[in-house]
């Protein structure tokens, strides 16, 4: 038998790591050539840490406060200062009548509301311990937890040499707290709400980032392209098919939601509808944004995850937004999850109306034009 | 302008660089309506390019013109809607059936009927077995047929196929070609690139382009003539040529020599230095020689080293 190559046939395992080596060369080639993916290796995981790091607050302090004063009197304005002294809570909204307390805790301006009633210092002086009163929105039990473990001590210890508090033994008020929306402090009740954001976020984002890098790699861009369509229809007709697919998924996991795990919608189904439908539109177009950035599916898949981990991260999903410093909160109000989880929690758990939820309506539609009007004008009606 | 209503393509001083390299250089040219237009040149030479210039989907860095009467700069829209395009390579849907894929351009093109339209080219194309196929599964001469079939869906005046049958077997390209040949005789204008030599017979006129210049056009015959080739066959008696066209290659005053059946093509500009050049030759026993036209492979391959030596 004559043998055709004078190469002698390599030894099986030296064949293994000889191919194994020839794979592993060409990927990192490739990897080279691909510099986004590149830069995204360093700035991921660089920019997540940073973020996230210095953002993400477990304690959170300077809670949004309403205080609502029913008289003018020194230990009023001394129980004020003690609270702002306390650090957890900010009074950033001094009010005059209940219904504007109401009107904040539902729309989520502020998450506690404290009221010294009338007659609250003639009631202390003559030793009859009156009531603080302090509302809280326990949606989120987080949030309000270590605060009000704070406010009892640390108030009443802040008073102790107060000149208006008269010394005596035990405290001389009481703090009556009476937690809003979700008295039973029931994570679930929070956490199913935001789900549906956070579910639908991610969802919404993969079904249009890879819309047009796909039809650029598999070709048909060339075809479509010179067919009579304009970008602002390719664009509504790559969205509008995955807003029905997106109401039917809020459907399934609200309908979940209250089934299963016993949420409330004390506020109107119909506002929830149409406020979803917004939700699930903005992140449609932010993913097909994102398709028109990005030069290939891999890079589109890239950028959804760096917009989806914020989206989680400092939108108030995982972690409590007002412990959040002001720069991240910043970012959040950039994000559309953010604003989704103040109309969802707000509908279901406090049974806020649109009047309450009109900020963050707006601020989802807004952001959905300004990924529109990117996406568009990103758009390429050439191949140069 | 008189010219207006019967030609179709009219482009004077196309230019188009990629990252700073020319790939289509002052390139102008003229389709009359009806005709079928052979737009030949080697691969890389521009054709593509140039075609897309044509349609709106590339922008000139240089040069204007018009397709259908229609500015190729300014009036993209117009143009797309009246002109069909079949790419180079296969673009319609992979994943949507042969049918659907029909319905999808009548419904872009807002035709009035989409599933009588689809339902139309499919009969005209004899596609009614693999209607519902998945286009991505289709062999290659029924994709080429189905392209073809959804760029003249929505009635367009100007066909522009890119290499249509790159690919395709000599029976399916045949029949691609009778198909266009019908077209063209209910007055549509097809403008049709390929590097096949014998389909540039099936042509009205050609044209031919390498490294991004127009260097030929007119008819057959006219560009044969133009090159002002001339040329010699040769055959051996024994049948043993290549040592001989590595010889005749050699020699000055030959400016090429080509294999052409079982004889040679010798060729050359200057006549009575190719005659100076063969006469040792001619007077040999076992050699057959006899003058004649050049083909129009060996004037494009003249046209290509020629060009060669001036642009490189
Ligand atoms: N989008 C592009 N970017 C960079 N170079 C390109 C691009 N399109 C074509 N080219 C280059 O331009 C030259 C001409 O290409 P093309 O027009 O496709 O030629 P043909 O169709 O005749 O084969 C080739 O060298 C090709 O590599
Ligand atoms: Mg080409």
């Amino acid at each position: 038998m004559t043998t055709l190559s004078a190469t002698p046939v390599p030894r099986a395992s030296g064949a293994f790591w000889r191919r194994t080596w020839a794979m592993l060369i060409k990927e990192f080639i490739q990897l080279k050539r691909d510099r986004v993916s590149f830069a995204m290796i360093v700035m991921i995981p660089l920019v997540q840490l940073l973020l996230f790091g210095y953002a993400i607050n477990t304690n959170p302090r300077h809670l949004p406060t309403a205080v609502l004063l029913q008289e003018q009197s020194d230990l009023g304005r001394s129980i004020l200062k003690a609270i702002q002294n306390t650090a957890y809570f900010d009074v950033t909204h001094i009010v005059h009548d209940e219904t504007e307390f109401d009107r904040l805790l539902a729309s989520s301006a502020v998450l506690f509301a404290i009221e010294i009633p009338a007659n609250f210092e003639r009631a202390v002086r003559r030793g009859d311990r009156p009531a603080l009163l302090v509302a809280v929105d326990a949606t989120d039990p987080v949030a309000a937890g270590s605060a009000m473990a704070a406010l009892g001590t640390l108030v009443q210890s802040a008073l102790l040499h107060d000149r208006a508090v008269p010394d005596g033994p035990g405290a001389p008020f009481e703090i009556r707290t009476h937690a809003r929306y979700n008295p039973a402090a029931n994570t679930s009740l929070n956490i199913v709400p935001g789900l549906v954001g956070t579910i639908l976020t991610m969802t919404m984002l993969i079904f249009t980032a890879l819309s047009v890098t796909r039809e650029i790699e598999r070709g048909t861009m060339e075809s479509l392209l010179a067919m009579p369509i304009t970008p602002v229809e390719i664009m509504l007709g790559k969205i509008v098919p995955y807003i029905i697919v997106g109401f039917v998924q809020a459907s399934l996991i609200i309908g979940l939601g209250i089934g299963l795990f016993g949420v409330p919608l004390l506020g109107s189904l119909l506002l929830l509808a149409l406020l979803s439908t917004l939700f699930i539109t903005t992140n449609l177009s932010v993913g097909y944004t994102f398709s028109t950035i990005a030069q290939n599916q891999l890079q589109a898949m890239q950028m959804s995850m760096m917009f989806f981990l914020p989206n989680i991260l400092l939108s108030g999903f995982m972690f409590p937004f007002a412990g959040m410093p002001a720069w991240a909160q910043w970012i959040g109000e950039l994000l559309p999850l953010t604003h989704y989880l103040r109309i969802v929690r707000g509908i279901m758990l406090k049974g806020a109306a649109l009047a309450d939820l009109r900020y963050d309506a707006l601020a989802l539609a807004g952001l959905m034009l300004v990924a529109m009007l990117i996406a568009i004008s990103r758009f390429r009606r050439t191949l140069d | 302008m008189t010219a207006a209503a019967d030609i179709a393509i009219d482009v004077e001083g196309l230019t188009k660089s990629f990252d700073g390299r020319k790939v289509v250089r002052n390139l102008s040219m003229r389709v009359k309506r009806g005709e079928i237009y052979g737009f030949l040149g080697p691969n890389g030479s521009g054709k593509t390019t140039t075609i897309r210039m044509l349609c709106g989907l590339l922008t000139p860095d240089e040069g204007s013109g018009t397709c259908l009467g229609y500015d190729i700069r300014a009036q993209a829209d117009e143009i797309k809607r009246h002109v069909g395009y079949m790419t180079q390579r296969f673009s319609l849907y992979q994943d949507l059936s042969v049918r659907e894929n029909l319905e999808f351009v009548a419904r872009l093109y807002g035709l009035a009927r989409p599933a009588a339209a689809a339902r139309a080219v499919i009969d005209r194309l004899r596609l009614e077995d693999r209607q519902a196929q998945l286009a991505g599964e289709l062999s290659g001469g029924w994709k080429q047929r189905l392209a073809l079939g959804a760029c003249t869906l929505p009635n367009p005046q100007l066909l522009l196929l890119d290499e249509p049958t790159a690919g395709v077997d000599p029976k399916a390209r045949r029949e691609f070609w009778n198909e266009i040949h019908a077209l063209a005789a209910h007055g549509l204008t097809v403008l049709v690139s390929t590097h096949y030599m014998d389909e540039a017979e099936r042509c009205h006129e050609i044209a031919y382009i390498a490294y991004g210049v127009l260097l030929a056009h007119g008819t057959v015959d006219e560009v044969i003539a133009a090159s002002r080739l001339v040329t010699y066959t040769v055959s051996a008696r024994d049948g043993e040529l290549s040592a001989l066209a590595e010889e005749l290659g050699r020699r000055a005053g030959v400016d090429m020599v080509a294999p052409f059946g079982t004889s040679l093509h010798v060729c050359a500009r200057d006549e009575a230095a190719l005659e100076a050049a063969i006469a040792p030759y001619r007077t040999q026993p076992q050699l057959a020689w006899t003058r004649s036209e050049p083909s129009l492979e060996d004037v494009f391959i003249d046209l290509m080293g020629r060009a060669q030596d001036r642009l490189q």
